[in-house]
């Protein structure tokens, strides 16, 4: 049996109500006003598609061993790195093996996500892999006072692909290929380009996804009315239920299409509905996910006993849950470069990154990695040369060791005003992890006045720099104060 | 077994620029004024100097790297120059250089000079030092700024002692409140107005809990020092003798920020001052030190600094303070010129002005600042950041004393 072995999911915890949009800028474009309900996710200055491609497999990851995984697909159309492979941060990230795995992009269409999936799952019944990680996410820039601005939100999903311990077992996919060009982005350009709504719902949405969904049922004999739970993304909310009703689907078999709570997240979003629809699973329930963008993908699961043993950290629910109000539009146009704010003179220093000392150091950059001494079992980090336990000072005894997914607490911080930073103050402190060992490090996702020495902090991977003048971006961890729950 | 520094080095001539935003001035310039008044106090002519060490911190934005900033300044006589730098502790290591030359007979007569011009770089605070941390460093580091790494100490210390925050704030206020009433007595002070309590308190926020009036200026300046042998030093003819007694210095190793640290401490000024008092015949601290100079970049390093030089007990730094035992008139008066605070921080200057402030208030010249009869006095400079620094101390008094 192949199929889903764990699976999870990354909303970032601001939310924006589309009210806070219309109240800023529907003086500039009053159309806006017609998707007024709800609130959209918005990724921290601090997240890009890869990082929180990466909070995604954390939480799918959860309680699963990284190190056998044998393959890490990340699926975006927002990558940094137009040439360097984005899912081999995603693997240096997870700590995934070096030998004898394979990791590819799949970008330039938001079904990359379900084409992903597809290949990983053609990989592990073709006997090549073993264990395939499918991480999607979209961080998607638009102009402000658009609709592309209401419908879209940030975020991620990740799906893992085996043999063993199956939660939902693959039942087959039909892919349809269509040139439909609802919308582009050029290459180097910020903005999608977007063609009329109307055309968009009824010719696109409204016509392929049903289409595709007929194949696959074709192909494999099934029936739709054997489907527990249809799964595909359509911002427009009224087209998404459109469908289902000339589909025949009852809108109780029907997933939400995350507009009121999330906004669409792109590549990430069918994967996204998708896990939200498997924390409702039942054993024996089936599942139809479809993935819509110059053409459609449809998969079909059916759900395991195993289902029962599995739980991702957050998972797409908790992760929803898990938010809080941004009510400062100036804030998220800031956040996105969408306005021009001086970060003055001390913030103009760039220097490069030195590309032989992130690939000598990439297990600790990236993968947060230190080491333990071998001789006094101290962790630490960084991890030099000599045992940091004075009365040690073992020389090169160390296994690696992973602070990643270890709990910790603030030991002491500070909310610097005189730092450059997008989001000031820029908070950092000394945490001590609970199992030993100590960092130095960026605080995110927290409000100053909210964080006590003592408090429980999280690990998160970020984005730790952007160069604008040479488009490199950096990443590192930084913890997480718990402030309440 | 080294027998330590203690007697072995006399000062004969010191220096020191009014410190500020000498917007007109260079280093060169700072320099110049400096050594003129500390060769003139030695009385001695400039070819006697046999070696120089020059401490300087941002290089990159001042005077460049090499000692050839000084040696063409100063126009010294194709002598060696060896300029050092070790973040705040870079003008003490000026010092300590040109005392171990004369204490090893290397030489009779060496100087010491430090210079910091701050005020090039277009912005307040420091320079920014994102690339001065390393290249593996730069890789990871939080952007932090001076003020952000030490205002975490303040966290830490509150915590330690269950402390309300706001209550170690007010005790880092007093800290501020005395210097700036010390260096509004000071004509080379940068800052010369006396502030208030509710002032300091109400300052706005730099890095919390630091405020604006918790934190140094930012100036540009220059001092230096003459140093020979006590039997040199009488044969010119100087009958007060000044020596050295104690120089120390202790640099981090990791403990502090990658094993046990109660983050309400500096391990190695606890430890440098330990060292230091052993060096100069000191046993209790509290009762023979005269004065001190220390390193008050940002208030809560004061406050913290007076338990590790054992002079405070631990936790009873703010009790102290708020007593006013540090205060002009208290027991053991630290920064009697108004500390960092009011002549800001040109790093490689600063060590060398604190000295200069003891040698002067030894000698009887410190005018309506002037301490009765003081025979021992310290100076400290922490540079760096509480989880990661170098600590340097220098005990100077009255030779034989």
């Amino acid at each position: 049996m192949i199929g889903v072995t764990a699976f999870g999911g990354y909303v970032p915890r601001y939310r924006m109500s589309r009210m806070t949009i219309i109240q800023n800028m529907a003086w500039y474009f009053p159309v806006i006003m017609a998707v007024a309900g709800g609130e959209k996710a918005v990724a921290n200055w601090d997240e890009d598609a890869v990082s929180m491609a990466v909070a995604a497999a954390y939480d799918c990851m959860a309680g699963k061993d990284r190190k056998t995984l044998d393959g890490v697909f990340f699926a975006s159309t927002t990558m940094p790195f137009a040439d360097r492979l984005n899912a081999g941060i995603v693997a240096a990230a997870l700590n995934a093996p070096e030998e004898g795995i394979t990791n590819a992009d799949f970008s330039a269409c938001l079904k990359a996500g379900t084409t992903a999936a597809i290949s990983a799952l053609e990989a592990v019944a073709s006997g090549e892999r073993n264990s395939v990680l499918v991480a999607a996410s979209d961080l998607r820039k638009s102009k402000m006072a658009t609709m592309a601005e209401m419908f879209t939100g940030d975020g991620a999903a990740a799906l893992l692909f085996g043999k063993d311990d199956v939660i939902a077992e693959f039942k087959g996919s039909y892919s349809l290929n269509a040139d439909f060009v609802d919308h582009y982005k050029g290459a180097g350009k910020d903005f999608d380009y977007m063609w009329e709504e109307r055309w968009v719902r009824d010719e696109g949405y409204g016509k392929i996804i049903p289409q595709a969904i007929a194949g696959y049922l074709k192909k494999t004999g099934m029936q739709l009315a054997d489907f527990d739970k249809v799964v595909y993304p359509c911002y427009f909310t009224g087209t998404h239920r459109g469908i289902a009703k000339k589909l025949g689907i009852d809108p109780s078999r029907l997933q939400d299409n995350l507009h009121n709570v999330c906004g669409d997240t792109g590549t990430a979003h069918p994967l996204l509905m998708f896990c939200a629809a498997l924390e409702q699973a039942k054993p024996g329930d089936k599942l139809l996910l479809a993935g819509f963008g110059q053409g459609c993908d449809v998969l079909g699961f059916e759900v395991t006993e195993k289902i029962r043993d599995f739980r991702p950290a957050l998972g797409a629910t908790g992760s929803l849950a898990a938010k809080v109000d941004l009510p400062n539009y100036q804030k998220y146009t800031k956040f996105r470069d969408l306005i021009t704010a001086d970060l003055g003179i001390r913030g103009e220093a760039n220097p490069n990154t030195s590309l032989t000392a992130l690939w000598r150091k990439r297990k600790m950059i990236l993968g947060f990695t230190g080491s333990k001494c071998t001789e006094c079992g101290t962790p630490q980090f960084p991890s030099l040369p000599m045992c940091v336990n004075p009365d040690c000072n073992a020389v090169g005894a160390f296994e690696d060791y992973e602070f990643a997914d270890k709990p910790g607490k603030i030991q002491m911080f500070t909310g610097d005003m005189l730092s450059p930073s997008v989001d000031p103050p820029a908070v950092y402190g000394l945490v001590e992890f609970d199992e030993g060992g100590k960092a130095f490090l960026d605080f995110t996702d927290c409000d100053l006045n909210q964080i006590k020495v003592g408090m429980p902090i999280r690990m998160s991977f970020r984005r730790r720099m952007k160069d604008q003048a040479r488009g490199f971006t950096g990443y590192f961890w930084k913890a997480v104060p718990k402030a309440q729950g | 077994m080294a027998s330590g520094i203690k007697d072995k080095v006399a000062i004969i001539g010191m220096g020191c620029t009014r410190f500020g935003e000498r917007w007109n001035d260079g280093p060169e310039e700072l320099m110049v004024e400096a050594f003129q008044e500390c060769i003139q106090d030695a009385g001695i002519d400039k070819k006697e100097i046999q070696a120089a060490w020059l401490g300087t911190c941002f290089d990159e934005v001042m005077v460049g790297k090499s000692a050839l900033s000084a040696s063409m300044a100063l126009r010294l006589p194709n002598i060696s120059v060896t300029r050092v730098e070790n973040f705040c502790a870079s003008g003490t290591e000026a010092f300590r250089g040109a005392v171990y030359a004369v204490a090893s007979g290397a030489c009779d007569i060496a100087l010491a000079i430090g210079v910091e011009k701050l005020k090039d770089i277009g912005y307040g605070g420091l320079p920014e030092f994102s690339t001065a941390i390393g290249t593996t460093n730069a890789l990871w580091f939080p952007n932090l700024t001076a003020p952000g790494g030490f205002a975490m100490l303040a966290s830490g210390y509150a915590a330690k002692y269950g402390l309300d925050i706001m209550d170690v704030k007010r005790a880092m206020a007093h800290v501020s409140v005395k210097s700036h009433a010390n260096g509004a007595r000071n004509t080379k002070a940068h800052l010369r107005k006396p502030v208030t309590d509710e002032q300091v308190m109400n300052s706005p926020m730099i890095a919390f809990p630091l405020g604006l009036f918790d934190c140094c200026g930012v100036s540009d300046g220059s001092a230096c020092a003459i140093v020979t042998t006590p039997e040199i030093a009488k044969s010119l003819g100087k009958n007060d003798i000044i020596s050295v007694k104690a120089l120390q210095l202790a640099l981090s190793n990791g403990t502090e920020i990658g094993y046990k640290w109660d983050g309400a401490h500096f391990i190695t000024t606890t430890k440098a001052s330990k060292a230091a008092y052993e060096e100069a015949g000191i046993k209790n601290p509290r009762e023979e030190i005269s004065m001190m100079e220390v390193h008050d970049c940002f208030s809560i390093t004061e406050l913290v600094t007076m338990e590790d030089l054992h002079i405070s007990g631990r936790g009873k730094a703010p009790t102290d303070i708020m007593d006013g035992f540090y205060d002009l008139n208290g027991k053991v008066p630290c920064q009697p010129d108004g500390g960092l605070k009011c002549f800001g921080h040109p790093i490689g200057a600063s060590g060398l002005r604190m000295l200069y402030e003891m040698y002067n208030q030894l000698l009887g010249r410190a005018g309506d600042r002037q301490i009765k009869d003081p025979k021992i006095g310290l100076t400290h400079n922490l540079g760096g950041f509480p989880m990661m620094n170098v600590c340097s101390i220098a005990i100077i008094g009255r030779h034989g004393a």
